[in-house]
């Protein structure tokens, strides 16, 4: 007995780099992991996937293996690893700093990382590395699937911390620790979400890919450069008209104006920022759109203007613009008026670079243009043969135009026929320039539908167009689509009825599928309140809101000690609030502080010396009509408070027992 | 952070009711009050606040909506988990227990009952025993008490007091650390370390006065006695040595077989006996020796100090009278 040795001092220290962690919690790690990595892994080339998958995979054997232990590689393969497969993706991008590279990085030190874990901080470290890519895969998308995949991640990520912390509880009550954790997490990342003082990024440059992938109008146009974009299903913007909405061959989305040519591609020229003057008639229509990012400086606008978004500038060839690339959601509100009377006057600049053609290129058009010129009195005259040559030669459109030689306009009109809306709009005004009228092709978006759902109109890539406008003295510029001159359907049932039906088109372009469409139309609603609520919240929503609430001009100290406030109450509340079923005095304890108050009235206060014994002694002998009452309670206290097993009936007898107790 | 549960002593203590208990002396509880529950950050939390930071810079400069989203919904966890950190301790009732004496260079057990009156698991909660840092990890479950024990190495002879004892967690997350210290009324007796010595031979307790030994017919086996190194092996009980359980028996585990003839004594074991030259501790030391000899060796003994007198007697609650007199021995 004497011989019996010291006892193992039993320890599991709380310090995370002395903790090992369980295979359990550590299977739940690579889960969160994979979740985050997947959609990476579609997009990295295919040598990077299977490396990172059997760096996940080789620490998930190792589990298995001598008690999780056994088969980790060293520190020196670990390191031969990282630099052959960084050699590897600079191989592969040219690059290690740019966006991609630099993830695809991440994607692979994701994997040494868990391979290298051996404890709790290290395991630690993976899961913030987690959170990491997961927000990595929203510069790629934002979607609603994107953001239910991004956050069952952290959701994972988090029960595998909740693990490394309480490694021997049972994993249920650890699942159910976690959801608590979140769940309590939402108010107060609702408050930060809404009230954190939002500045408009970025805070510096960003790599040279860093928008790639924004897909929309480019700043010139070649022959098949927006056949190409038709392709694309993609949403280019939304609009909301308030009230009544303009019949759709009136709906001229304007973008950029292609003025300058050299024989083959159309280029923007060079406008100055001038005042808008909106037409003096026509009818006035009111709307928001929600601009998807196409990382270029033009906002589109419904033909013409009469009024200018927020912090826009005009242009004197009619664009609208920001200083600033669309590189988030933007949503603007502005008013157009639709075949209203366009303004006269136009700089003789203007209308010289609208004259300007290369010299060499298309002899038969230009010959052709030269005929109407000579027969003409005016330009007015001119444009009119020029419409009714496009109305005559019943031009075929198509998404899949033959290819076109040197002299693109003269193949067009002679030899193939067949084109897509740049063809005609690059020939027309080929034409016009040839017969010295001056003439421009405006590249924008033409129609868009009507989601029955929320009765917004949805834009997409696939409507976009290219037409053209002639400037008339006394008249101004006129809108002329040569395109709808030659195919009317295109302008009045879109692209879907206008092209032979072997064409390719965007499958749910195609009219066949209806009910696929009713299920599109729900998404897209819901997606657009996604985008407006969610994902368009911006420093101007916030000020809004702010308003809403009565702080106008909120600044960020305004805001911030708002948000302090608020988190502090949070913290309060759910403080009292996880604690409100301890937060009682202990029930012994209370009905003997009663018993003391009930005899204590009666002149029997206890002695600070006296035990419960002593004390209620001397209250029996002194109140000897309740001696018997006395006596059983300080007995049953004393069980209770000294004993080792007090059952829950005899605290609730010794209560009911004080309460019943009738002294004198 | 500073200590963000902290509050104005007045106003919370309106709203539970509770003193912050020290010590409830009595064998009492002591009650963790929220008060007395201070939390900051470990140092994962700070690199989970650096790594918040990041992900936030992030989604300004790329104008991630979700980025943002994702950030804040992680703050916010990092918020609840620290409020549950806290809440893991706070009204966590801790009670002293008993505890065994031990020799001085062994390990004294402090019991320590934790219970839990509140619908909620407190798992890992961390006892760790300030002066010594020895420790141990215990997981309470929701309405229920646990016992958890404190190895305390006991040094010297005499009362050990527990003294302060900190209660530490990391649950849920591990990103915050709160802690709390308690003061639970528990000591534990601590008997000299028994040196390992022959029993005094029955003349020099005779000459000493008192010592009766009953002298017997010779070659009868009469009981058994601590070996000693001069005895002869013929004589060591191997079958008892076999038993014992210790795996390397010592030689005072041992026994050595008495025959009639040999002295059953009836001892006396006394302090002036021993030489002063030997030093009090040292001293006190042989007797616990002796007294575990004698209780082994089936003896009647009794024991003398200076002021204290125990009379003959055998038997554990003898033995455990004749070590604590020589542990609180002054």
């Amino acid at each position: 007995m004497s011989s019996s040795a010291p006892a193992a001092i039993e320890s599991a220290p709380l310090a995370p780099a002395a903790r090992p962690i369980d295979g359990r919690d550590l299977l739940v790690l690579v889960a969160g992991l994979l979740i985050v990595v997947v959609p990476h892994a579609l997009r990295a080339p295919w040598w990077l996937t299977l490396l990172t998958l059997a760096l996940y995979g080789w620490r998930a054997t190792a589990l298995s293996t001598r008690g999780g232990r056994g088969l980790l590689p060293s520190s020196w393969m670990l390191l031969a690893v990282a630099l052959l497969a960084s050699a590897g993706v600079w191989l592969e991008y040219r690059a290690i700093f740019g966006r991609t590279p630099g993830i695809m990085l991440l994607v692979l030190f994701s994997g040494l990382k868990l391979l290298e874990s051996r404890n709790q901080r290290d395991a630690a470290a993976v899961v913030f590395l987690t959170w990491f890519l997961a927000i990595t895969n929203f510069l790629y998308t934002q979607s609603i699937p994107t953001a239910i995949g991004m956050f069952a991640a952290v959701g994972t990520s988090v029960l595998a911390l909740v693990g490394f912390a309480a490694p021997r509880r049972a994993p249920l009550a650890n699942l159910r620790t976690a959801r608590r954790l979140l769940a309590q997490a939402v108010p107060a990342a609702l408050a930060l979400f809404l009230l954190f003082p939002r500045v408009q990024g970025p805070l510096w440059g960003l790599p040279q890919d860093a928008y790639a992938g924004m897909s929309g109008l480019s700043d010139s146009m070649t022959p098949g450069s927006l056949s190409q974009l038709t392709l694309s299903d993609a949403i280019a913007f939304r609009v909301e008209f308030q009230g009544e909405a303009p019949r759709r061959r009136s709906l001229y989305w304007r973008g950029p104006v292609m003025v300058d040519f050299d024989g083959r591609t159309w280029r923007l020229g060079s406008p100055g920022f001038a005042d808008l003057q909106p037409p003096s008639d026509g009818t006035r229509f009111e709307y928001a759109v929600l601009l998807e990012p196409h990382n270029r400086n033009w906002l589109f606008a419904l033909e013409a203007p009469a009024s200018l978004p927020e912090r826009a500038r005009y242009l004197d060839d009619g664009q609208i613009v920001t200083l600033q690339p669309v590189r988030a959601r933007m949503r603007y509100e502005m008013a157009s008026v639709v075949e209203g009377t366009p303004n006269a006057a136009e700089a003789s600049r203007n209308l010289r670079r609208a004259q300007r053609l290369p010299p060499g290129f298309n002899p038969r058009a230009r010959a052709l243009a030269e005929g109407w010129r000579d027969a003409s009195k005016d330009d007015t005259e001119v444009l009119a043969r020029a419409i009714d040559y496009f109305r005559r030669e019943r031009l075929q459109y198509t998404t899949e135009p033959p290819l076109l030689g040197r002299d693109s306009i003269d193949e067009f009109l002679f030899v193939t026929r067949q084109g897509f809306c740049e063809h005609f709009s690059s020939a027309f005004v080929f034409l016009m320039r040839a017969a010295g009228v001056p003439a421009r092709v405006v590249t924008g978006y033409q129609g868009g539908d009507l989601n029955p759902v929320d009765g917004k109109f949805t834009v997409r890539q696939s409507d976009a167009h290219a037409w053209t406008e002639v400037f008339l003295p006394a008249r101004g510029w006129i809108r002329v689509d040569p395109t709808a001159l030659s195919v009317p359907m295109r302008v009045d049932d879109g692209l879907a009825r206008s092209v032979p039906a072997s064409d390719s088109l965007p499958l749910l372009m195609r009219s066949d599928l209806e009910w696929l469409r009713t299920l599109r139309n729900n998404w897209e609603a819901l997606t657009s309140q996604w985008n407006l609520l969610v994902l368009g919240y911006n420093p101007d929503r916030q000020r809004e809101l702010m308003s809403w609430f009565g702080m106008r001009d909120a600044d960020w100290l305004g805001l911030a000690s708002t948000l302090l406030a608020v988190l502090g109450a949070f913290v309060l509340v759910l403080f009292a609030w996880m604690l409100r079923r301890v937060a009682r005095p202990d029930p012994v304890q209370a009905s003997w502080n009663l018993f003391c108050r009930k005899l204590g009235a009666r002149g029997l206060v206890r002695l600070p010396q006296e035990g419960p014994r002593d004390y209620s002694e001397r209250a029996a002998s002194n109140l000897p009509s309740a001696n018997e009452a006395i006596r059983r309670i300080a007995a049953l206290y004393i069980a209770l408070r000294y004993g080792n097993n007090a059952s829950p009936g005899e605290v609730v007898e010794l209560r009911r027992m004080v309460r019943e107790l009738q002294i004198g | 952070m500073a200590l963000p549960l902290r509050s104005d002593p007045k106003l919370t203590g309106r709203f539970y009711g509770h003193p912050a208990p020290r010590n409830a002396s009595g064998g009492g509880a002591i009650v963790l009050g929220h008060r007395r529950v201070y939390i900051v950050p470990s140092r994962l939390g700070l690199l989970f606040g650096g790594t918040l930071a990041i992900l936030l810079v992030g989604s300004i400069n790329y104008a991630l909506s979700l980025g943002f989203a994702l950030t804040f919904l992680l703050a916010g966890m990092g918020i609840a988990g620290m409020v549950q950190t806290a809440r893991n301790l706070a009204q966590l009732s801790v009670r002293a227990g008993r505890c065994d004496p031990v020799f001085a260079g062994e390990g004294a057990q402090f019991r320590l009952g934790l219970s839990n009156t509140s619908g909620f698991d407190r798992p890992e909660i961390l006892l760790r025993h300030a002066a010594s840092g020895a420790q141990t990890t215990v997981d309470i479950a929701a309405d229920s008490a646990t016992d958890a024990m404190l190895a305390v190495p006991a040094q010297r002879r005499g009362w050990l007091p527990l003294g302060r004892v900190m209660l530490e967690t990391r649950f849920p997350l591990g990103l915050f650390r709160a802690w709390s210290y308690v003061e639970p009324d528990s000591r534990c007796l601590v008997y000299p370390q028994p040196e390992a010595s022959t029993l005094p031979p029955v003349a020099s307790s005779a000459q000493a006065g008192g010592a009766r030994a009953h002298a017997r017919g010779s070659d009868d086996f009469s009981g058994l006695r601590a070996y000693q190194p001069s005895d002869s092996p013929r004589h060591v009980a191997w079958k008892s040595a076999a038993r014992s359980d210790t795996l390397h028996a010592r030689s005072d585990d041992m026994l050595t077989k008495q025959f009639a003839g040999d002295a059953v004594a009836e001892l006396w074991l006394d302090l002036r006996d021993l030489p002063a030259s030997l030093g009090l501790e040292q001293r006190l030391s042989r007797l616990a020796g002796w007294v575990l000899a004698a209780e082994r060796a089936g003896a009647r003994y009794g024991l003398r100090l200076p002021g204290t007198e125990l009379a003959p007697g055998t038997g554990g609650s003898h033995r455990a009278a004749c070590l604590g007199a020589l542990a609180l021995h002054e």
